[in-house]
Order: structure tokens, then C-alpha cells, then sequence
């Protein structure tokens, strides 16, 4: 059992071994590499001196900031356009058009807007979360059990609580999958925006490593970001588990 | 047990007004015609089955009734008034409990559903529940999910549900055609003292036709390809039904063959 668990880990452990040991044996100089040793090394020294950590609630703070507005947006969204055609007809084309716009592309008006810092960060986030749940959270709220739907009209449920107490507790499984894919994205687009142009958090880190030509300190970055998108993706798939079990994990192939 | 049968007797007098009429209510969907000038009366506490052969429409006439369709032309009328929508004194019991309830709620809360639909203040509620629980023969069962109940408890689950509004009308469409023959009679028997003791009026439908003069006091059975009206048949056997007694009277037997006889010949 241990040992078929280790089998994945051979090859990259094999391959860090590798790479120290040529690195070592040819002197290695380079800007762009570092033997895993001064990785680590460096990345034990930006925990050391917390600038690793500040960078990291930087970032961690605008990507939840963003996931938050993003979500609740896309989600309201989603909803109203599950249950009206007549408004997700009428609001198809906006929504088709403006979708494919990749959210980094909104970064210079985004800049001349709100200039830099949090605030820009977490539009751009917020605009590249809507998106996934909208999408998802429409087609969730599509495939509530008709059944249930008519249980509601027999019932005489008003239509605040038909949203409440059936359609949104019947599409959670399905909103939180949506929810986890979006948590990933905001992820990525925070640290874009931060590498492209916003003086803060880990992108920033990275880049400052990069100009100060230490490429240890930059890969400890690069491994340090993602360990940090590792835990958050287990974190929601463990959350998910345990909220709604196996049934909600097949909303993976979406 | 006499006297629940007098109240029944007594209530169902021929002379009453119907409580749910169809009045040349046809229905076509897709432009097909489903039902074609159905003209049916129910009496108030009659207990009305429909029977008829797969697809002759007898889901969809309930489903008129309880107001999830409306007539392209003719009309539904309970009390006298047009069904334009469904109405909170008319409960339906689907025959897939499984996708009836919410799976993400206790028994407790699925009863509950029809009473915070119906505006009962929470105070109420939990006694309320608890009656209502204990009514269809699940007391203790009430912080279970549907999931981990059988078919059986489940259906009882939703007849508690639908008694929570108070109906006037209860419809039930199938509603034990997923169970086991001795659930079903055990049912069967249940649903019949629970409507005695609310007074409430019943269309059943069914294709079991044992089921439906067991249970009826009236059984119509309905012509497919569109659905109308083909046979009707009074029931006059003794209430309280018993499954023995009730079964091997000659009354049954002889309302057993006619309604056999107008099947087969509908299925030629």
C-alpha cells in the first residue's frame, strides 16, 4: 500500500535528484535555473523575513475579494436566466459577446479607472469568476428536477421562496462545482494581473525576484504559488465532499 | 369503524353539486388531442377512481385537475370556480415519491415545506409536524432523510405532505404502482381511514383495476387515442373495505369482470 503510493512520487523525486546533481557537477550559473537545494533555501528565507507571507495575503485577499463579487454576480445571474427564457433570451447575445473577452484584456482601462492596487486586482478577478457560475449555475437551475417545480406550484410557494427553498438548494451541488473551477481562475488572474503590472502579492514577488536576476528566490515563488493553488483546490474538493458527497463529484467532467 | 363509513355514506349523496367538474375539457398537446370532451362531476367526499389502459390519459385528466394544465377549451371548475392555477386546498400525490420530496430536507422539513408555504407560524409547526407524522405511521422517523427510507415510508411521506395543506381535494396519480403488493395494502387501507377521517375528496388513478374498486366509490375507466370517458361504474360494497372480505364479495367480482371486459376490449 505505501509503496503504491510512493510509485507517483518517484519520478519527479528523480528527476529534482537528477537535476541537483548535474547542477552541481556542471557549476550551474544561469538567471533562469537554480538547484532544487537553493530553491528551498530561498524559500525558507522569504518565510523567515514574512515577505513570502505578506505576499501571500495579498494576493490571497484579492482573489477571495474578487471570487466573492464574482460569484454572488454570476450566481444572481445564473439563476434569473435559469428561470426566465424570456430574460436569457434577451440578455443572450450581451452575455455571448462579452464573455469571451479574456479579463487580463481589461486590465489598461481597469488601470486608467482605479489605478493600481486592490481595487483593479479584484474587478479584473471578479469579471473572470462571473462567467463559470453564470454559465453553470444557469444550467443547474434548468435541470432542477420538473417534478420539484411542480410540488412548488402545487404548494403555492411565492416566488422568492420557490428560489430559496427548492431552486437553490437542488443546484447547490452543481453551483459549488462551478464555485470550485471559478476559486481556481481567480487564482490565476490575480497573479497575472499582479506579474503584468500591480506592485503587490506573489505576481510581484516573483517578478522582483526575476529583475533582481535571483532565479532561486523566483522558482521559490513559482513553487510556493502552486502549493498555495494545490491546498485551495483540496480544500474545496474535501469542502465538497463533505457537503455533498460522492454523487457531486461526477459535476467534474463539466 | 360504522360510523366513519355512515359520514361517508352520508356525504356522498347523488344529489350533491360536484366539488371538481370537468366540463367539456379537452385537452391537446403538441397538437395531439391527450383528452376530448371529458365531462366528469365529483362529488364532495366521493372517492372517484379513473382506470384505463397506459396512455389513454388518465395522468394527464388529474393533472387538469389539480391545475398543472389548463383546458384548451372546456373547463376545470372546483367550487364552482375555474382552476386557472393550482390551488392550496387541492394536493396531489405523484407516484415518483422519489423526485416528489427534497432529498436535501428531513421528513420533518418536507413536511414542513407545505406548511411555511401555507404561512403557518414556526411556533406551530413542530406539532403540527409531529401530528402529521404520526397520522401516516411515521412517528420517530421525523430527522430522517427521504434517502434512507423505503419506497413505502417515502410515499407516506408525501401523503403527509399533501395532508399538511388540508386539502379539500386530494389527487393521487399512481401513487402505490412503484410498491410491493403488501405495502400496497397496507396503504391502500390507510389512505382509505385517513380520507375517511378528513372528509376529503379523492380522485384516484390507477391501472390496477383490484385497486381501484377496493378502493372507490366510483370507478370510471377511460378510452385512449384521446382519452374519454368509456365506462362508469358505481361501487356499492359495505365500508369500512376489508382486504379479505371486500375482495371475495360477489359485488366485487362481478364489477372485477365488467372492468376487465371494457380493458381488454379498449386494448383491441
Amino acid at each position: 500500500m505505501t509503496l503504491d503510493r510512493a510509485k507517483p512520487l518517484m519520478l519527479p523525486i528523480g528527476a529534482l535528484l537528477a537535476f541537483e546533481g548535474w547542477a552541481r557537477a556542471t557549476h550551474l550559473q544561469s538567471d533562469s535555473l537554480a538547484p532544487p537545494s537553493e530553491i528551498v533555501a530561498a524559500l525558507a528565507g522569504a518565510l523567515a523575513d514574512h515577505s513570502i507571507l505578506a505576499a501571500t495575503r495579498d494576493t490571497l485577499f484579492a482573489t477571495f475579494a474578487g471570487l466573492a463579487i464574482g460569484s454572488f454576480i454570476g450566481l444572481a445571474l445564473g439563476i434569473a436566466f435559469g428561470i426566465s427564457d424570456t430574460l436569457d433570451r434577451l440578455m443572450e447575445v450581451t452575455v455571448e459577446a462579452v464573455r469571451p473577452v479574456p479579463s487580463i484584456a481589461l486590465l489598461p482601462i481597469a488601470l486608467i479607472a482605479l489605478g493600481f492596487g486592490y481595487r483593479m486586482e479584484i474587478v479584473i478577478v471578479a469579471f473572470a469568476c462571473i462567467w463559470p457560475i453564470l454559465i453553470l449555475s444557469r444550467a443547474a437551475v434548468r435541470s432542477v428536477e420538473p417534478r420539484l417545480m411542480e410540488v412548488s406550484r402545487v404548494l403555492r410557494l411565492p416566488a422568492a421562496q420557490r428560489v430559496l427553498k427548492i431552486i437553490i438548494p437542488a443546484a447547490l451541488p452543481r453551483i459549488f462545482v462551478a464555485f470550485r473551477l471559478s476559486a481556481g481562475i481567480a487564482l490565476i488572474v490575480a497573479v497575472t494581473v499582479e506579474i503584468a503590472i500591480n506592485p503587490l502579492g506573489l505576481g510581484a514577488g516573483i517578478m522582483l525576484a526575476q529583475q533582481a536576476l535571483r532565479p532561486d528566490l523566483m522558482l521559490a515563488y513559482l513553487v510556493w504559488i502552486g502549493a498555495i493553488g494545490y491546498a485551495l483546490n483540496m480544500l474545496l474538493t474535501v469542502a465538497q465532499r463533505r457537503l455533498f458527497g460522492r454523487a457531486a463529484l461526477s459535476g467534474d467532467s463539466l | 369503524m360504522a360510523i366513519a363509513a355512515k359520514r361517508q355514506e352520508a356525504s356522498v349523496s347523488p344529489l350533491a353539486a360536484p366539488q371538481l367538474a370537468f366540463a367539456d375539457a379537452t385537452l391537446a398537446l403538441g397538437g395531439k388531442t391527450i383528452i376530448e370532451n371529458l365531462n366528469l362531476g365529483v362529488r364532495p367526499g366521493e372517492f372517484l377512481c379513473i382506470v384505463g389502459a397506459s396512455g389513454c390519459g388518465k395522468t394527464t385528466a388529474l393533472r387538469l385537475a389539480a391545475g398543472l394544465y389548463q383546458p384548451t377549451s372546456g373547463a376545470v371548475t372546483f367550487d364552482g370556480q375555474p382552476m386557472l392555477q393550482p390551488r392550496r386546498e387541492i394536493a396531489i400525490v405523484f407516484q415518483d415519491y422519489g423526485k416528489a420530496l427534497l432529498p436535501w430536507r428531513t421528513a420533518a422539513g418536507n413536511v414542513s415545506l407545505a406548511l411555511e408555504a401555507g404561512g403557518i407560524s414556526v411556533t406551530e409547526r413542530p406539532a403540527r409536524i409531529d401530528a402529521l407524522l404520526r397520522k401516516v405511521g411515521l412517528p420517530g422517523h421525523a430527522e430522517k432523510y427521504p434517502a434512507e427510507m423505503s419506497g413505502g415510508m417515502q410515499q407516506r411521506l408525501q401523503i403527509a405532505r399533501c395532508l399538511a395543506q388540508e386539502p379539500k381535494a386530494l389527487l393521487m396519480d399512481e401513487p402505490f404502482g412503484a410498491l410491493d403488493a403488501m405495502t400496497r395494502q397496507g396503504l391502500q387501507d390507510e389512505v382509505l381511514s385517513l380520507v375517511a377521517a378528513s372528509n376529503a375528496t379523492v380522485i384516484f388513478v390507477t391501472h390496477d383495476l383490484d385497486e381501484a374498486i377496493y378502493l372507490g366509490d366510483r370507478v370510471v375507466g377511460l378510452l385512449p387515442h384521446p382519452g374519454r370517458i368509456g365506462i362508469e361504474l358505481a361501487v356499492n360494497l359495505p365500508r369500512p373495505r376489508d382486504q379479505l372480505a371486500t375482495r371475495e364479495h360477489p359485488e366485487f367480482l362481478r364489477l372485477r369482470r365488467q372492468l376487465f371486459d371494457f380493458i381488454k376490449a379498449t386494448e383491441q
